[in-house]
């Protein structure tokens, strides 16, 4: 062992109370947290399996949060949001996934993909212009990064954008586009500069209503049923250069800063999928009778159950960590692959044993932990999948 | 007008309440505590009279107990209210409902105050004692269990429906008074995320026991008419016995065992 890790240890333990600051709630983030389990319990949780069934996008319910303030939580408060930040953000993500997946996806892609970027690299113009109609949910936000042949490899993106005048002029498909078939506002990602790779990607605010732009048909998909995932297409699509998020060549940096908070936010709401399955699971095992007694009193369902809460303990903390360091503009891009990435495999796990406890019942529709075990998939693979984040992380550990 | 609110941390009625092993108190660890039930709906009916008149009326939250009730006051002021006192003193420990009634009555008596909200009851002890106590200690009307306010035009007076035994009453009050509230009065909102941040910068106001001008031995304990002697929890529900086979069968096996086991036959 080399000095300079045993002087790390000692630093760590002397910071040991310190640690806590990463952890522990303050007054208000309590609030906010009553705040998002209560409207969760109520409001969220009662529609989630309907809105599943259906395929129907909870409109009323992202109303709803607007008026809360959920949909402004990175948003200034001179553009009319909350500004209560990635960690508060967290605490309310968590509650709201817990209670329906396909909300909880719709509220972080408008806070952390969508407005984020702007409030970050937008010009003073833009951000009057969209921010506050975002915080007031009047705007709803997507954005659009993938293509049908740059997903992981999202650095090879083809879609183009081509100065002309005070324009620029859009052509090309984007893929696998989250709440695309009702967002106001796209952050989308398109190639400025064919000649680089990831420096000749630019960033663009698109609105919905750009001539030239239209929004392909949904995607049916195993999971998140009540939120849409769409292609855009783009077909001589005119977008003011005022739009351009950061500068010319900068587009995928913004791209890259911004999924760090993305991710933060799938790894909670893998959390929150997980607290579900373990919160039936716990409830299941208490009034289940098998062989004359409760299921629960069994060590086999027992060991399941402290597993999966074990488990959602770990990936919470490194979830509120990653979220504390990104509050504080601190390097977190380790941090928060790390967290989605655990948090979304032990999220998996979870939901198998959930299903697993229910046994027959956990196959069917009419139970929650079906849906759980389908909404939890998707948390593997977008936002990063799980075999980019071990890239990002082997890259720090092993560069230089 | 001048709206005040009482406003109780209780726990949360999710957590399961386990006494002391001494069997004189609650044991409060790990208990979670949250806004007592009822007395959202006082913030929320204050807070509507406030939105209905816009003449520059407030509402200010007041509550008592040790420090962890503030995380309620700092609820009540994420809801909308605009000012909030904390009335606290280590000799406050201890009282019962009558006293600390009339510690509550030494803080808002020269506030003067309009109109006074709060729960029908604390869902901890329910004993739905203080807003009638208060009315008696400030000498003003009193309206218990309000399930609607009906304003009169200059907004002095008002009818309360009240939920009694098997139907309502409705009485006529003038103002200053102290309604208590019961569930259907309102929806209490939800504390909004502005609202949050909002709560977080506003000041709140500490009142101990010389702020109160009382001595030590009118409160608390010591000044307390009544004393806890103890606590015992409910017996255990006995097991239930579901009876099966033919329904000829069950009737004589139930009337059977309703003679010869229950004995209630």
């Amino acid at each position: 062992m080399n000095k300079f890790a045993m002087s790390g240890r000692r630093i760590a333990h002397i910071r040991g109370e310190k640690m806590s600051a990463y952890f522990d709630l303050s007054e208000e983030e309590r609030l906010i947290q009553q705040t998002a389990r209560d409207f969760a319990d109520s409001e969220v949780a009662p529609m989630a399996a309907e809105n599943d069934a259906n395929g129907q996008f909870p409109r009323g319910l992202v109303e709803k949060l607007a008026k809360l303030g959920f949909m402004g939580m990175l948003i200034p408060e001179q553009y009319g949001g909350s500004n209560a930040g990635n960690f508060a953000l967290v605490l309310a993500l968590e509650e709201i996934n817990r209670a329906c997946a396909s909300t909880g996806v719709t509220m972080s892609v408008h806070n952390s993909l969508a407005s984020s970027p702007i409030v970050g690299f937008a010009n003073e113009e833009t951000k009057k212009k969209y921010l506050p109609k975002m915080a007031k949910g009047e705007l709803l936000g997507a954005y659009a990064l993938s293509e049908a042949s740059a997903g992981s490899d999202a650095a090879s993106l083809q879609a183009r954008a081509v100065k002309d005048g005070n324009e620029y002029v859009l052509n090309g498909t984007k893929s696998w586009i989250t709440s695309g078939a009702e967002a106001d506002l796209f952050v989308v990602m398109l190639r400025t500069d064919p000649s680089e790779r990831a420096k000749g990607i630019s960033a663009f605010a698109v609105e919905r209503d750009t001539n030239g732009f239209s929004v392909g048909k949904k995607e049916n998909k195993l999971g998140l049923r009540a939120s849409s995932t769409v292609q855009l297409i783009f077909e001589d699509a005119r977008v003011p250069a005022e739009n351009m998020l950061g500068s010319e060549g900068e587009g995928f940096k913004i791209a890259m800063w911004t999924l760090d908070g993305g991710r933060i936010g799938i790894g909670t709401q893998a959390v929150g999928i997980a607290q579900a399955c373990l919160d039936a699971s716990v409830s299941y095992a208490k009034e289940r009778e098998q062989f004359g007694k409760l299921i629960g009193e069994f060590q086999a369902i027992q060991w399941k159950i402290a597993d999966m809460a074990m488990n959602i303990e770990a990936a919470r903390l490194m979830i509120y960590r990653a979220a504390r360091l990104r509050d504080r503009k601190e390097p977190h891009t380790k941090e928060a692959a790390m967290a989605k990435l655990f948090a979304s495999e032990m999220a998996n796990r979870a939901a198998r044993e959930a299903v697993q406890i229910y046994g027959g019942a956990g196959y069917l529709k009419d139970s929650s932990v079906e849906r759980y075990f389908r909404d939890v998939r998707i948390t593997e693979i977008y936002e990063g999948t799980s075999e980019i984040h071990r890239i990002v992380i082997s890259r720090f550990l092993l560069k230089n | 007008m001048k709206i005040g609110v009482l406003v109780k941390n209780v726990p949360d009625t999710e957590t399961k309440i386990r006494l002391t092993a001494d069997k004189q108190g609650i044991e409060t660890q790990g208990v979670k505590y949250v806004m007592n039930t009822y007395d959202e709906f006082a913030v929320e009916e204050a807070l509507k009279i406030r939105e209905r008149l816009q003449d520059g009326t407030t509402v200010t939250a007041i509550t008592l107990g040790p420090e962890r009730v503030v995380e309620t006051l700092r609820t009540a002021l994420a809801m909308g209210a605009d000012e909030a006192i904390h009335v606290d003193d280590p000799a406050f420990e201890g009282g019962d409902s009558l006293t600390n009634a009339r510690i509550i009555a030494r803080v808002v008596e020269p506030m003067g105050l309009d109109l006074i909200l709060g729960g029908k009851q604390g869902i901890d002890y329910d004993a739905a004692q203080t807003c009638s106590a208060l009315a008696e200690a400030l000498g003003t009307a009193q309206a218990l269990i309000a399930v609607e306010l009906k304003w009169s035009e200059d907004n002095q007076s008002l009818e309360v429906r009240r939920r009694i035994e098997g139907g309502d009453e409705i009485v006529h009050v003038k103002l200053p008074a102290v309604i208590s509230c019961e569930k259907g009065l309102n929806e209490p909102r939800y504390a909004s995320l502005p609202g949050i941040m909002k709560a977080k910068k506003k000041e709140i106001k500490k009142v101990d026991l010389t702020g109160v001008g009382l001595d030590s031995a009118e409160v608390g304990a010591s000044g307390s008419a009544t004393r806890v002697v103890g606590y015992s929890p409910l017996s255990e529900r006995p097991e239930c016995r579901i009876l099966e086979g033919e329904p000829v069968e069950i009737v004589k096996e139930l009337v059977r065992a309703l003679r010869e086991d229950a004995k209630v036959l």
